[in-house]
This record gives C-alpha cells, sequence and structure tokens, in this order.
C-alpha cells in the first residue's frame, strides 16, 4: 500500500518537471523579491545597527531564506481540493481505495522536492551571489534547519487542505484561499519577523501555528534563536504538526457527511 | 453601444449566480478587506521601528497605499482573470467566446467581473481623505481632476500587465505559475522607489512600472521630495495608453495562435 502512495510523490515530482520552464521565471521573480525586501530593510534600518533582536547582516540572511523556504513550502493543495470539492471530482476520489487527504499530502511532497531540488536550491545560489547572504556554517545548524523546514512543509500543507476543504461547506472558498495567502505570508514571518511585531500582536502570533511554518526555522538559520532553545521551537513544531491533525480529522469527518456533488 | 447593453446584461447574469451563493459574496468582501488590512498593518510595523523610509514619513507612505487601492480596486472588479489559462486555455472555455462576435477579451472579462472589489476603492479613498487632512495638504478643485486622470492611467497599466501576463497562456502550453508571483511584486511600487537600487528602481518605473500605480502619481499630491518623483505623475496616463495597447497586442496575437487544447 505504501509503495502506491509513493508512486503519487514520483508522479508529481515527474509531473512538475514537465513545467520546469515556469519556475525558472520563478527564481527570477523570488530574487526580485528579495532584492525589494533587502533594500525595503536596508532603509528601515538607516543606520541603527540592530533592530528586534536582529542584525541588519542577520535580517538580509533572514530574508533570502525565509523566501527560499517558501519556494519549497509552498503549494496549491488548498486549490486543488477546492476545485475537486467544486467540479464533483472528489466523488470519484472518494470511492477509490485509499485515503483521500494522504494522497494529497503525497502529491504536495511530491511538489515540494521538484520545487527543493529545481527552485529553492538554484535560487538560494543565485541569492547569494547577489546579496551579502551568510550563511551558517556548522553542519548542525543546517540539519536542525532541514528538519524544521520539512515541518514547515507539513504544518502549511496542513493549513492548505484546512481551507479546501472548506469548500464543502460554503461552495465557493475563493476568498477564504486568497486571505489564507496573505495571512501566511504576514503572520508566518516571510515580510516581516514576529519579533517586529507589536507586543500585543506578537503574544497572539505565539498561540497560532503560522509562526511555525517561516518564523521560527529562519531564526534559527540565522542564529538568532539561541542554541539551548532550538530543542523547544522545533517541539513547538511537532505539536502543531500534531496539533492541527486534529481539525483536518474533524472537519474531513463532518464535510464526507454532507457531501452533495453539484452537478458533475 | 451594443458593447453597453452587453455589459449590463453581464451584470445581470452575474447579480443572479452570486445571489445563489449569498453568504459568499460577504466573504469574499471581507477577506478582500483583510487582504488589504494585511498590507496596512505591515506599514504600520514597518513604522515602529523608523520614524521615516527614505524620506517619507508614515502618514505619506499609507496615503501611496490609500491612492494605490482605488486603481486597485477597478482593477480587480474588472479584471479578476486570474485563473484565464486554467478556465479557458486547460478547460477549453476560450472555444466558446471564440465563436461569438463581441471581441473575446471583453466577453473573458464580463464573465469575470467582480464587483464586490470595488469596495477597496471606496477604502482606499477614505484612507487618502484622512491622510490628505492629516498632513494639511492644501486642496484644490483640480486635484479631483489630477486623481481621475491618474487612476485611470493607474487602472490602464495594471489592466495592460495583467493582460499580457494572462495571454502568455496562449504562448507556453503550461499553466504558468508567474500571476502569483506578479502579485508580490506589484507591491513593491507602493513604497518609495528611492529606498531601491538603480536597477529595481528601472524595473519598477519602466519594465513593470508598478511605481505608476501608486508612488510616482500619488506623490504628485504630497510635499515635495529632494528627488522631485511627481514630475514623473504626468507620464501616469501616458504609460496607461503604453502598457494596456501592448498588453491588447500581445493578448490579440495570442488568440490568433491559439489552437484550442483538444479534448
Amino acid at each position: 500500500m505504501m509503495s502506491a502512495y509513493i508512486d503519487f510523490i514520483r508522479i508529481r515530482f515527474l509531473m512538475m518537471l514537465a513545467y520546469r520552464v515556469n519556475y525558472y521565471s520563478g527564481i527570477v521573480i523570488y530574487a526580485i523579491n528579495i532584492g525589494a525586501y533587502y533594500f525595503l530593510w536596508q532603509a528601515i534600518y538607516g543606520d541603527k545597527e540592530s533592530l528586534a533582536g536582529f542584525t541588519v547582516a542577520q535580517m538580509t540572511t533572514y530574508v533570502a531564506v525565509s523566501w527560499m523556504a517558501r519556494a519549497f513550502y509552498f503549494n496549491n493543495l488548498d486549490r486543488e481540493i477546492a476545485n475537486e470539492i467544486r467540479d464533483g471530482s472528489v466523488a470519484v476520489q472518494l470511492i477509490r481505495p485509499y485515503s483521500y487527504l494522504f494522497v494529497k499530502m503525497m502529491q504536495g511532497f511530491g511538489e515540494g522536492l521538484f520545487r527543493m531540488l529545481l527552485f529553492m536550491v538554484p535560487g538560494m545560489i543565485v541569492v547569494c551571489l547577489l546579496f551579502p547572504v551568510k550563511l551558517p556554517t556548522d553542519l548542525s545548524t543546517w540539519l536542525i534547519y532541514l528538519v524544521m523546514l520539512f515541518f514547515s512543509f507539513l504544518i502549511n500543507s496542513q493549513i492548505n487542505i484546512l481551507t479546501g476543504l472548506f469548500a464543502f461547506f460554503v461552495e465557493n472558498n475563493e476568498g477564504m484561499m486568497r486571505m489564507k495567502r496573505v495571512m501566511v505570508d504576514l503572520f508566518s514571518g516571510v515580510v516581516v519577523p514576529i519579533a517586529f511585531f507589536p507586543g500585543w500582536l506578537s503574544g497572539i502570533m505565539q498561540w497560532l501555528p503560522f509562526q511555525a511554518i517561516t518564523y521560527l526555522p529562519s531564526a534559527v538559520f540565522t542564529g538568532r534563536t539561541p542554541s539551548n532553545e532550538i530543542a523547544g521551537v522545533l517541539g513547538l513544531q511537532v505539536v502543531w504538526f500534531l496539533g492541527l491533525l486534529l481539525p483536518i480529522w474533524f472537519v474531513w469527518r463532518t464535510a464526507r457527511k454532507r457531501t452533495f456533488v453539484q452537478g458533475g | 453601444m451594443r458593447y453597453a447593453e452587453l455589459f449590463w446584461e453581464y451584470l445581470k447574469n452575474y447579480a443572479k449566480t452570486r445571489l445563489t451563493y449569498r453568504a459568499d459574496f460577504w466573504i469574499e468582501v471581507l477577506s478582500d478587506l483583510l487582504f488589504q488590512g494585511m498590507n496596512l498593518i505591515f506599514i504600520l510595523i514597518v513604522f515602529q521601528h523608523t520614524p521615516s523610509l527614505g524620506g517619507w514619513s508614515e502618514a505619506e507612505v499609507v496615503f501611496v497605499y490609500g491612492f494605490f487601492m482605488i486603481p486597485f480596486g477597478i482593477f480587480s472588479t474588472f479584471f479578476s482573470i486570474w485563473n484565464f489559462s486554467e478556465r479557458y486555455i486547460v478547460k477549453g472555455e476560450m472555444d466558446r467566446v471564440l465563436t461569438r462576435p463581441a471581441h473575446n477579451l471583453y466577453q473573458v472579462l464580463l464573465e469575470n467581473v467582480d464587483p464586490p472589489s470595488l469596495i477597496g476603492s471606496f477604502v482606499g479613498a477614505v484612507i487618502m481623505v484622512i491622510c490628505w487632512t492629516q498632513l494639511g495638504l492644501p486642496f484644490h478643485v483640480m486635484d479631483i481632476v489630477m486623481l481621475l486622470v491618474f487612476v485611470i492611467g493607474a487602472v490602464l497599466i495594471y489592466a495592460g500587465l495583467y493582460t499580457a501576463l494572462s495571454a502568455l497562456s496562449f504562448y507556453s502550453d503550461a499553466p504558468t505559475g508567474i500571476v502569483p508571483l506578479m502579485y508580490n511584486i506589484q507591491n513593491y511600487g507602493r513604497y518609495p522607489v528611492n529606498i531601491y537600487n538603480k536597477m529595481i528602481r528601472f524595473v519598477l518605473t519602466w519594465l513593470l512600472p508598478f511605481a505608476f500605480v501608486g508612488v510616482i502619481p500619488a506623490s504628485y499630491f504630497l510635499e515635495q521630495k529632494a528627488d522631485d518623483l511627481s514630475r514623473l505623475a504626468w507620464f501616469t496616463p501616458i504609460m496607461g495608453i503604453i502598457v494596456f495597447g501592448l498588453g491588447l497586442a500581445f493578448w490579440n496575437n495570442g488568440v490568433k495562435r491559439y489552437r484550442g487544447a483538444g479534448s
């Protein structure tokens, strides 16, 4: 059975490979994105040495790493699921002998693997050449970062799946998906590290899963998180991964009961 | 004239379909406003850590954002073609559009018209007025005329760029991932462009002229800055016509190459 699921990873990877040309332009656009934020932050820092515990150099690395992490964990699982619900093909998926959501996760992972190898890694090389990005030198930081990045992917995909599943309840959840994208970008810390948020807002963020997607791993990678806290931060990601399984399971159960297929 | 009639018919049709899913309408309005709110939050967060951004104060940057929301709202209402490649090319709906006599882009746009986005324009106007009084800017009747000209120019720039982007799917058969990414780049036109280096500045001003949708025309109303961006403000309508013309030409040429997806 497991081999069938692994095949989903392979198939999605190969499918993405067929469309790889799109991602060359993606690298350019991400580089521009990073560049724009790099200059924006330079202007914000002015001649200040450090803000909210980030030095200018750390901030540059943070911006680059966060965007490149996004290049990896980003996927459109929400849209895929919503579309399948809306056009009714989810009905066919439901009668197949596999777990629909697990298949989606596997497809997402296939896409993630592709994005990592052909988007994130070359993108990172380009960005390191263009901007003064300082990568950590010890191997253990890299290893921990990779593990955390994997959890970023899991948590982001879980949020995507949850958003997508809402199509069962509202028929058209386009607005919701757009909102989710903006929320993830802002609250996960891609555009502003959580440490910069005003106190009350960062207080709220502590209790939401978004920071586990970008902020926590990037803060570890840039060396802002002291090494004795790293285990706790990783633990928080694991907790969120497990915690999000519950609402997904619940929504999925309720959704199947009230499924009605529109047309199709 | 016939096009105006068509417009009205499509709008009636839109109202009918939307009334089927009433709750979604409000969810969409809410999500649109939240989306804009997020961007404002970013500006507010940034200004908690610095009094000025490249010589621009918080009220001025928010003012630019308010201005930006007006053309953006209008654009999103009439050019809501984010899923063009998926719906019209991959699923082949373009064939249906092409069998009808009205111009194909016009039909595609009307099929996707999205009036809730207009609310963003109103909010933008309110933000502009608030900042206007806060900054104590003088007010002339001429300003309203200029505002209209700038807004039209800015809408045309957006329209041209996104028409061209959507038309890309006529040329490459793979659904392109560029559109969502472009969504990020457009944000940078809202910040004072003098903070960027020459390359990005050049791109934002002349290649993907998002600066003409935000900071450049808005600076016309603000106090003069050291680099005096407002001199460029007059180019907004001209850029609008050029960009939209190019976008439309690219689209028309793409339609000629269109072969249908089969199936």
